[in-house]
């Protein structure tokens, strides 16, 4: 097994604080999942999921919702599968 | 001690629809505004009203200004300031329009006017029937609004500070406001927001409650700097709530799963609403519903460890119905109870939604304390009381608020800054070493309480002894259980004492807001001995003499508590509107 890297190092320290700030939305549905997720599968990310989930941030609070509700798919093909973890998180 | 000063003619904290609507009448009026946030402005709360936004167009049937005034006035139980009113009603529908051109999408009549739909409580002719007279954008109106908005201030070049938390407001020795400390959350730098006018456009406080539908961001900010500078804070006893949120989480369930035939149950399994409405049951009024629950819950048959919920059981109901009927009510259970309501029943209690309390305010949004204006102070939106919403708020009544006094503010702010003398005094410093020193506490605070248990306590507190259905003695207790928490909070440490994005010292100067607003809330609560709007206690119940247990006699007031002993005085609503006749004081029933 090759050792794995803690990739959270290797992402500037500042930019995964504010990265857990911004895990705070303007919807309550929202605050709930993702404080779940930055709780749990949050801590293992690799870097290049954790660059996928700074983007997801980006997005409106309710288009955000719709997807992780599985009610409308992500149209950014490449965020889906970042969205899929964080469902995961909720069951 | 020096902390670097930054001078606008305007600052405004808050960058929900409040916020932005007044910042953008400040810089279209070419003034240098700027408008803090502690998150990105289109994602602050206002992004979760979905319902509309109320404006007599009367575009689908006949409506009129002076109908909606009396909607509004009957909904607020004859507390609303009905000078406020009426200007709120008037000016609704020039701010809708307004709105509309900023490029909001509304949703549209076949003719090209705005589509109207009815909602609660907003009728024509004076309470006849119900009327079509809110104006929304699909589900997403907040949203809609917040976005249009936004882009509007970036064209007309507002300064934005996002992820600044502003810590406390600056006034001078006569009480003149000068601006805000505020802190940078990228460096935890704290910096003096200097200005001619100040707005707050904070939104409310729900979070101060154990199950709220608030986002986590909705702390008070402004009610706590507010009350820590001298002002107080107006009828924070009432708050609105809604029967069903799911138990710990707040996330709601509507009020169609009883229609579907959703019944309430207590630890025993018994259907209890039959013992309190036995013709209605579990389709009896929000109100009625709401009482039941928490009577069982103090009588010791609330369910789970705590005891402190009750269940919603459609386990009787055919899996198929409930696949095709209540789709997204099966998935909120599965997220946020843990349950499938097919298989067991979802805990649930009243959840708090909407302040209708805050910061004293005109229908100018100038700040008056005492018949007096506070120089050089503004507020406007969910943290300023009107007060327009009085005892109870009427659905999509709360965005017209923001709209209209969010304009009226900033329209007030613009004359006033026209006759301030064009360079800013010299500033007064005792705040601003009051504000690091708070900080400074945090900082070096060793062996103290743990933020999260310091507001676990409080929630529970608030939930437990001045929820939607208060008791003489819970209120009593309760007084004394939340100034044992105050105790707590004043000792919060932190074990994350690092500068950056430092979510823990956020989250702590957050708690020493909503401390604030649970002090005013149980106080003010608890010296209210009747029943009106959504206070409702059960020592005040309806009789001959007080319908609905309203005391007109004795509390046709607005209450007001200053953080200064725990002090309350009153003052007199203000029954005369602007042009019309009173509205006279009657009945509220529906």
């Amino acid at each position: 097994m090759p050792n794995v890297p803690d990739v959270n190092n290797m992402i500037d320290e500042v930019e995964l604080k504010r990265i857990l700030w911004r895990s705070r939305r303007g919807l309550l549905e929202l605050d709930l999942q993702l404080e779940r997720f930055v709780n749990g599968a949050f801590q293992g990310l690799s870097a290049a999921e954790l660059e996928d989930y700074r983007r997801l941030l980006l997005l409106p609070d309710q288009d955000f919702l719709e997807y992780l509700n599985g009610k409308a798919e992500c149209p950014d093909v490449t965020l889906r599968a970042i969205i899929e973890r964080i469902q995961a998180e909720q069951r | 001690m020096t902390v670097p000063v930054r001078k606008f003619d305007a600052v405004i904290v808050g960058a929900g629809g409040a916020g932005l609507r007044a910042a953008l009448q400040l810089s279209e009026a070419g003034l240098k505004t700027a408008v803090l946030s502690k998150v990105f402005p289109t994602r602050s709360h206002t992004v979760a009203a979905q319902g509309g936004v109320s404006a007599s167009l009367g575009n689908s049937e006949p409506d009129h200004w002076h109908w909606h005034m009396y909607d509004t006035v009957k909904g607020s139980d004859w507390l609303g300031d009905q000078d406020a009113i009426e200007f709120m009603c008037r000016e609704a529908p020039n701010v809708v329009v307004e709105l509309e051109h900023y490029g909001m999408p509304f949703d549209r009549n076949a003719d090209g006017t705005i589509y109207q739909r009815p909602f609660g409580g907003h009728m024509s002719n004076f309470g006849e029937k119900p009327v079509r007279r809110a104006c929304a954008a699909a589900d997403r109106t907040g949203h809609a609004m917040l976005h249009a908005l936004y882009q509007r201030n970036v064209r007309a070049n507002t300064q934005f500070f996002v992820e600044w938390m502003a810590l406390d407001l600056v006034r001078d020795e006569q009480g003149n406001v000068q601006g805000v400390v505020a802190m940078e959350m990228e460096t935890s730098d704290v910096y003096v927001f200097q200005a001619k006018a100040t707005l707050f456009a904070t939104g409310g406080a729900g979070r101060i409650f154990a199950s709220s539908t608030n986002a986590f961001i909705n702390t008070g900010d402004g009610l706590g700097m507010a009350a820590r500078a001298g002002i107080p804070l107006e009828d924070m006893e009432f708050w609105q709530f809604h029967p069903t949120g799911v138990a710990g989480a707040g996330v709601l369930i509507t009020e169609g799963v009883r229609g579907e035939g959703g019944i309430l149950r207590n630890s025993n399994g018994e259907r209890f609403m039959e013992r309190y409405a036995p013709n209605a049951k579990d389709l009896a009024s929000r109100d009625v519903v709401s009482r039941a629950m928490v009577t069982e819950v103090n009588e010791g048959r609330g369910c789970g460890p705590n005891k402190d919920h009750v269940l919603l059981d459609i386990t009787h109901l055919d899996p198929e119905v409930i696949k095709s009927k209540l789709p997204g009510i099966r998935e909120i259970s599965i997220k946020f109870a843990g349950v499938d309501p097919i298989k067991a029943p979802i805990p649930v209690v009243p959840t708090c939604h909407y302040q209708m309390g805050g910061i004293p305010t005109n229908y100018k949004g100038e700040v008056v304390v005492d018949s007096k204006i506070v120089s050089g102070f503004y507020a406007a939106g969910e943290v300023a009381c009107a007060s327009v919403h009085g005892a109870n708020r009427l659905g999509t009544n709360s965005l017209l608020d923001l709209l209209v006094f969010g304009k009226s503010s900033g329209n007030s702010m613009i004359e006033f800054i026209k006759t301030a003398p064009h360079d800013l005094p010299t500033l007064a410093m005792a705040d601003v070493e009051r504000s690091v020193a708070r900080v400074e506490r945090l900082n070096k605070q060793t062996n103290g309480t743990q933020v999260n248990d310091a507001r676990a306590a409080m929630q529970r507190t608030m939930q437990n002894h001045c929820g939607v259905f208060r008791f003489k003695d819970m209120l009593k207790e309760g007084v004394q259980k939340i100034l044992e928490v105050e105790q707590m909070v004043k000792t919060t440490e932190i074990a994350d004492k690092s500068k950056t994005f430092n979510t823990a010292r956020l989250e702590a100067l957050e708690l020493e807001n909503l401390i604030e607003v649970a002090k005013a809330t149980m106080i003010s609560a608890e010296a209210r001995t009747e029943s009106r709007g959504a206070h409702v206690r059960d020592d005040a119940p309806d009789t001959e003499a007080h319908p609905n247990g309203r005391d007109d006699e004795n509390w046709l007031k607005h209450t007001l508590w200053h953080l200064e002993g725990n002090r309350l005085d009153y003052k007199a609503v203000n029954l005369k509107p602007l042009s019309v006749d009173t509205i006279a004081l009657k009945t509220r029933s529906y």
